[in-house]
């Protein structure tokens, strides 16, 4: 008997008897892809993938690539830390790229500056409201994914319509509103300090701080423990007490929240906004999600798999340019990985049900 | 008088036109195991629903430990002390047995409204002294149940039961969906449960599960208590006639 096997009454729970957290499965799976890589790039270029075979850097890593590779992730990583919680509850949330659009717009009309090289900003949203000080277009911003949050949680809670439905709704929503905003204008000019949230590698280290502190809260706090029950069973958390429509507003709530931060980061980083910002990143937030082994079916997965999953997701993109694969079929490789994702996830379960 | 710790007086239940239960008067004392049985659509799960406030009761009275009770939903009935272990096993698959058994009232360190953290360990432990108090045997409490047999997750739900000091349990048909091995594992609980002198409401078409387990009989038909027995006093013939409706307790005339 192990040291810490509790041996009474052949209740243990013994370490050797846990089964492998699913996490690691997604962690060699990227080992696995950067191998390919690796191999192909020594076979078709002559080159590592992301190893310094040039002795351009001090270190042994190709740098930039690396860097490339993080920084592409980190703005849908961020929301895909919000879907990965909205897929554990046993929803899907289409939105999320419709609110970076709109959230970027109404962010950037409240960051503008009043004077561009001396002239009055010629692309000025409201006039007066110029040169406010950052903490206005993250309270904006912030609010307008908290609304668009409480909608879809509210809809899919109250009036009971499937999620898929609700969330298109918003994302149809969301982006017309983005247009509206500014007629279709993009706004540009933000202050100094609104273009500091997305400096250089700021994204990368956002995503990396929102990630440990949902990876905290879904681990070990009542939030999390309800999101997971409900995804799991959620006649069960009904009936166990728990209240299941209010969680569920605060779940899409927090999603969008998370995507109206993308934006601001998003918005930051490339100095304009623009309505048709954000377009198709929810499903590449899902992609990521669904690649580091969270179930759609609800219940099951991680924040840790679904960074994994975005490392993947990166890599294989990065991986794509790096072998000079034509763009065309780069996003169609893309569409077969997300359904190889959930071709495997659904094989796990059948493997998992057979074992019983 | 006292150590009655369920009573309902004229407990009835209508969906719009349909009487699902009408004027139900039951009583169990404390350590009593009272089995109810009836036909399907008889209005036992219906009066269960009652007690446990999954659904509020058209009309009558509900006295639970000498008081009467009126619960706004089945979380304020099992704080006061009735746990329920449902039909359609109430288990998230992909979580472990303390995270089971601690659904919708995890223990916290910290309470920070939705955010509050989790005292695992303790959960952990109680977890641990529910299981050793009905002897269940599981492998590891900290893999998803799913992976577990059919009795040891009907097991994992009547653990809940023990870990919390009930004062009185309610089981809706524990081992309809069980094995012969299973079903005698949790029979082996329902045995230990009464050793230890805790209240219990079994509602079971099992026959012999009855006879062999409980202390008395209560039979529904067509949403009235139609018969209550005294398990040393009656045979199964005698009850199905109660059931079929072939025969009828005296003091329920007017059930008919």
């Amino acid at each position: 008997m192990s040291q810490n096997s509790h041996g009474i009454g052949g209740l243990t729970f013994d370490e050797k008897k846990k089964v492998r957290a699913p996490e690691w499965n997604v962690f060699f799976a990227l080992i696995l892809i950067v191998a390919i890589f690796e191999a192909l790039g020594f076979m078709l270029q002559g080159q590592s993938f992301l190893f310094d075979s040039a002795g351009r850097f001090d270190s042994i890593f190709n740098e930039a690539r690396l860097k490339i590779i993080i920084l592409q992730v980190a703005i849908v990583g961020i929301i895909a830390i919000g879907s990965t919680q909205v897929i554990i509850l046993g929803g899907i949330d289409l939105s999320p790229g419709s609110v970076v659009g709109l959230t970027a717009m109404v962010a950037m009309s409240f960051a503008q500056v009043a004077e561009v090289n001396g002239l009055a900003n010629p692309k000025l949203m409201f006039d007066g409201i110029a040169d406010l000080p950052v903490i206005a277009p993250l309270v904006v911003g912030i609010l307008c994914g908290v609304l668009a949050g409480l909608v879809n949680g509210a809809l899919i809670a109250y009036t009971k319509i499937p999620p898929f439905i609700a969330t298109l709704g918003m994302m149809v929503t969301a982006r017309g509103a983005a247009k509206w905003w500014s007629k279709g204008q993009p706004i540009s000019f933000p202050t100094e300090s609104y273009a500091a949230i997305g400096e250089g590698m700021n994204p990368v280290f956002i995503f990396i701080a929102l990630a440990i502190l949902f990876h905290l809260i879904l681990t070990y706090t009542v939030y999390g423990k309800h999101t997971y029950a409900i995804g799991s069973n959620e006649q069960a958390s009904r009936m166990s007490g728990i209240n299941v429509e209010r969680h569920k507003v605060l779940v899409y709530t927090i999603a969008a929240t998370l995507a109206a931060l993308a934006a601001v980061v998003l918005s930051s980083k490339n100095l304009t906004a623009q309505a048709g910002m954000g377009v198709m990143y929810e499903l590449d937030a899902i992609a990521m999600t669904v690649i580091g082994g969270v179930s759609l079916s609800g219940g099951r997965g991680s924040i840790i798999g679904t960074v994994i999953g975005s490392l993947i997701f990166g890599v294989i993109i990065s991986g794509f340019t790096f072998l000079k694969l034509d763009a065309y079929y780069q996003e169609m490789v893309k569409g077969a990985i997300i359904v190889g994702a959930v071709v495997l996830d659904q094989w796990r379960q059948t493997r998992a049900s057979a074992r019983l | 008088m006292s150590d009655i710790i369920l009573e309902t007086r004229d407990l009835t239940k209508h969906y719009g036109g349909v009487h699902a239960l009408e004027g139900a008067n039951f009583q169990i004392h404390k350590g009593e195991h009272v089995a109810i049985m009836g036909d399907n659509g008889a209005g036992k799960s219906t009066f269960v629903r009652q007690i446990t406030a999954v659904e509020q009761r058209t009309r009558g009275e509900v006295i639970f430990d000498g008081k009467p009770v009126h619960f706004a939903g089945p979380i304020e009935a099992r704080e006061a002390g009735i746990e329920t272990v449902f039909q359609n096993l109430a288990l998230a698959d992909d979580l472990d047995v303390p995270s089971n058994l601690f659904l919708g009232r995890e223990k916290v360190k910290f309470n920070l409204g939705p955010f509050s953290i989790l005292d695992r360990k303790a959960m952990r432990e109680a977890t641990m002294a529910g299981l050793v108090k009905t002897g269940v045997k599981i492998p590891n409490i900290m893999n998803p149940i799913r992976n577990m047999s059919g009795g040891q997750r009907q097991c994992v739900a009547i653990a809940r039961t023990a870990a919390f000091h009930s004062k009185l349990t309610i089981m809706d048909e524990p081992t309809a969906a069980l094995g012969v091995q299973e079903t005698a594992q949790v029979e082996n609980i329902i045995k230990t449960l009464k050793e230890q002198g805790e209240s219990l409401i079994l509602i079971s078409h099992n026959m012999r599960q009855v006879f062999d387990l409980m202390d008395r009989i209560v039979v529904f038909r067509r949403g009235r208590i139609c018969a209550n027995l005294n398990v040393r006093d009656t045979d199964p013939q005698d009850v199905v006639a109660y059931i079929t409706g072939a025969k009828t307790g005296a003091e329920y005339a007017d059930a008919v």
